[in-house]
């Protein structure tokens, strides 16, 4: 039935009475009987072809002389996240089948890391290496470059990409996201009597990068508590192992960062964990699973295959009772390259807090991988918050443009899990509540913020 | 008495070293306290929490990471986990391919600079601007232009360990003789045959100086570079056990290397001793 009402078919009628199909009586009986998105992707076609070419004939002379092909490519233009969505449907065999994805040893990877010894690549017929990579410029560096087909990165990275702050503007998108929560604040041994942020005046703290949830949370919350991030203390960007070692050589004070670091500063010794992010913006995004539009138009079907795996490697993390097993599989040299006594209680969320209590935060990390796109707005907000972004932003745009949804909620369907109906939601950090609808208002009810 | 100095020096050496290992060895056993802890807490900790073990390493610790490498250097257990033997070729054989590229433009280009004042004076400038820039300086933008992270390892080899070949071959050239020169040319010996049979012999000690002080160069790049591109050779394993933070195996790693740097070292000063010929 899907097939029949393909507007880049040019043997097709779409404007008739009755149905674009032919088989159902009205326009609307025919849309109720469709299910699914592949369907609903036709439609959506289906009417941008008829906004283009009022008159049928038009289209169709114009499908003749240029091909389905030229014209998909010209159509999708305007919907290029979606013009990958109807290459899902299509499900076939991967173009490419050997691929390399970059990642950062951190347990915000976890997904990434464990489709590979775990077999859930392999499932979905792809010959993938998970690379190590050793910071965020040079995995940026590296997805420009093709050198990686997709790459674990943050959040935030691909919105930088894509605005063209911190690298040339090139259209850049989060497929998934990896992982929710699992973040930390974490302070040296000398500071544990000093637990209120209002008293962190002259600290050194340290995230891991500019373009972070980690920068973000951290301004965040010392901005609630009165202290402004760019004049009372000092945020540096500081690579995750230079933390730990930062830490007990005492250059800084402190640091939002991801796990395993927070627990192996307490681990070994020299800090203890303050808060959880989680305390700060329950179930928060952190990083995300990356690839280049480029990737995506041009192999569509290895672009489902892999972020299918990541999908289902997703859901296999969020449960508890296959933690452990993960910790075991992700901790050796060639992954995360960490005890694996300190994985497993990231991944557990039975933990040593460092000022000798164990404490049981089962969610002390999740794995979730919907791309809501108020997550996006959010970030943007906050990046022009601290001036990093400056001037008007289309957050609306943007956002859809590089979280991709509804990609991920047609894969999540195919994979018999039950995706969240609409791409945006409201949530609330640090109990203040964040309308995605009014990013502006939000924006502008900040007290502390960087001038300009 | 040549002979009882050599003895005498490899003494001193040996003596200085077991001092130095005792003292080192002393330094990391001192026992801090250890301290009182739930048992289910410290179940959750590492040993430098538990029982005051000192973050540093001691030699008997090195020595026994050094024995399991030496045990198994070529295993393979993935793109990130190689062993020891492994990752050395890998970054022996980028120097060594940066390393060529750049005596074969640093050698010719430096005889032409030798041989036409001109053309030293006119590149000049040139040379000493960039001769000052520092490897991971010039990463960045391989990276950017070259789009390929292995062949900028190479790129930066190459662009490191050019200058000291260049001038110190432009700097021998011009230094010939000039009775020599004059010789060849009494003979009407061809430009050709003269900086071959004439310039060539008289130069190579300076050229392999050259060449000596370059493949230093080249190797302390190496592991900067790998740090910073990551993926394989000794400077990613540095990278990777420095985000495990094992002091431990960071150690071995140094020893490692600069075994490596003294033997490409040796390899060119005995190069250099065969060319060298008495005045």
């Amino acid at each position: 039935m899907a097939l029949f009402d393909n507007p880049f078919d040019a043997k097709r009628r779409l404007l008739r009475g009755g149905c674009t199909c032919g088989a159902h009586g009205s326009q609307a009986e025919h849309e109720a009987a469709l299910s699914g998105d592949a369907e609903i992707q036709r439609v959506v076609d289906g009417a941008v072809m008829r906004a283009l070419f009022p008159h049928d004939a038009q289209r169709r002379a114009f499908l003749r002389s240029v091909g389905a092909a030229t014209a998909m490519a010209a159509v999708s233009q305007f919907f290029p996240t979606k013009f990958a969505a109807e290459a899902f449907a299509a499900a076939g065999a991967p173009e490419k089948k050997d691929l390399k994805v970059g990642f950062i040893p951190i347990t915000c990877a976890t997904p990434i890391i464990m489709a590979k010894p775990m077999g859930f690549y392999e499932k979905q017929g792809l010959n993938v290496d998970v690379v190590k990579t050793a910071g965020w410029a040079v995995i940026r560096d590296k997805t420009l470059n093709k050198e990686y087909d997709a790459a674990h990165m943050l959040a935030p990275m691909p919105i930088a990409i894509s605005l063209g702050v911190g690298s040339n503007p090139t259209p850049y998108t989060a497929a998934a996201i990896e992982n929710v929560n699992g973040q930390a604040i974490t302070l040296a041994m000398k500071h544990k009597d000093r637990r209120d942020p209002k008293d962190w005046k002259g600290f050194k703290l340290a995230v891991p990068f500019d373009y972070s949830m980690h920068n973000y949370l951290l301004r965040y919350y010392l901005a609630e508590a009165g202290i402004d991030p760019d004049t009372d203390v000092q945020i540096r960007a500081v690579p995750p192992p230079d933390m730990v070692a930062n830490l007990r050589a005492d250059n800084i004070d402190g640091f939002l960062a991801p796990d395993p670091v927070n627990q192996r500063a307490v681990y070994d010794g020299v800090g203890f964990i303050h808060i959880l992010s989680k305390d700060i913006w329950d179930r928060h995004p952190c990083c995300a699973f990356a690839a280049s539009n480029d990737f995506i138009t041009q192999t569509p079907n290895t672009y489902a295959a892999l972020l299918r795996a990541i999908i289902e490697a997703t859901a296999y993390a969020s449960k508890a009772e296959n933690r452990k097993e993960i910790a075991a599989q992700i901790a050796p040299a060639n992954y995360l390259n960490q005890p694996v006594t300190v994985v497993e209680q990231v991944l557990t969320g039975t933990f040593a807090d460092g000022l000798g209590n164990v404490k049981k935060v089962p969610d002390r990390v999740d794995f979730d991988p919907f791309p809501w796109s108020s997550f996006a707005v959010w970030i943007m907000t906050q990046m022009q918050r601290w001036g990093q972004v400056k001037g008007e932003v289309d957050y609306k745009a943007v956002a859809e443009k590089v979280f991709l949804a509804t990609d991920a909620a047609k894969l999540m369907r195919q994979e018999g899990q039950t995706p969240p109906t609409t791409t945006s939601k409201t949530f609330s950090v640090m109990g203040k509540i964040f309308d995605p609808d009014k990013p502006k208002e939000y924006l502008d009810s900040f007290k502390i913020r960087k001038a300009g | 008495m040549a002979r009882s100095l050599g003895l005498r020096a490899a003494l001193l050496s040996l003596a200085l070293l077991v001092g130095f290992l005792l003292i080192w060895q002393v330094a990391v056993s001192g026992t801090a306290k250890t301290q009182v802890m739930d048992p289910e807490y410290a179940a959750l900790m590492g040993q430098a929490a538990t029982t005051g073990k000192s973050a540093m390493p001691g030699p008997l610790d090195v020595g026994a990471t050094i024995w399991k490498h030496l045990k198994d250097p070529f295993y393979d257990r993935g793109p990130n986990d190689k062993g020891l033997g492994i990752q050395l070729a890998y970054s022996i054989g980028r120097v060594a391919l940066g390393y060529l590229l750049a005596v074969i433009v640093a050698i010719p280009v430096g005889f032409l600079i030798g041989m036409s004042p001109l053309m030293g004076r006119a590149l000049d400038p040139f040379i000493q601007l960039l001769k000052p820039v520092s490897p991971l300086a010039w990463m960045p933008l391989a990276l950017y232009t070259i789009k390929d992270s292995g062949l900028s390892a190479i790129f930066v080899i190459f662009i490191c360990s050019l200058w000291p070949m260049l001038i110190n071959t432009a700097f021998g050239v011009s230094g010939t003789r000039k009775e020599w020169l004059n010789v060849a040319r009494t003979l009407e010996v061809g430009p050709l045959r003269r900086a071959l049979t004439v310039i060539l012999p008289a130069a190579a000690p300076t050229i392999l100086t050259g060449m000596r002080i370059s493949i230093g160069i080249a190797w302390l790049v190496i592991v900067a570079a790998e740090m910073l591109v990551g993926g394989t050779g000794i400077g990613y394993f540095v990278w990777n056990e420095w985000n495990n933070l094992s002091i431990n195996n960071v150690i071995v790693s140094i020893l490692v290397i600069g075994l490596v740097g003294m033997i490409l070292d040796q390899v060119l000063a005995r190069a250099q001793r065969l060319v060298t010929f008495p005045d």
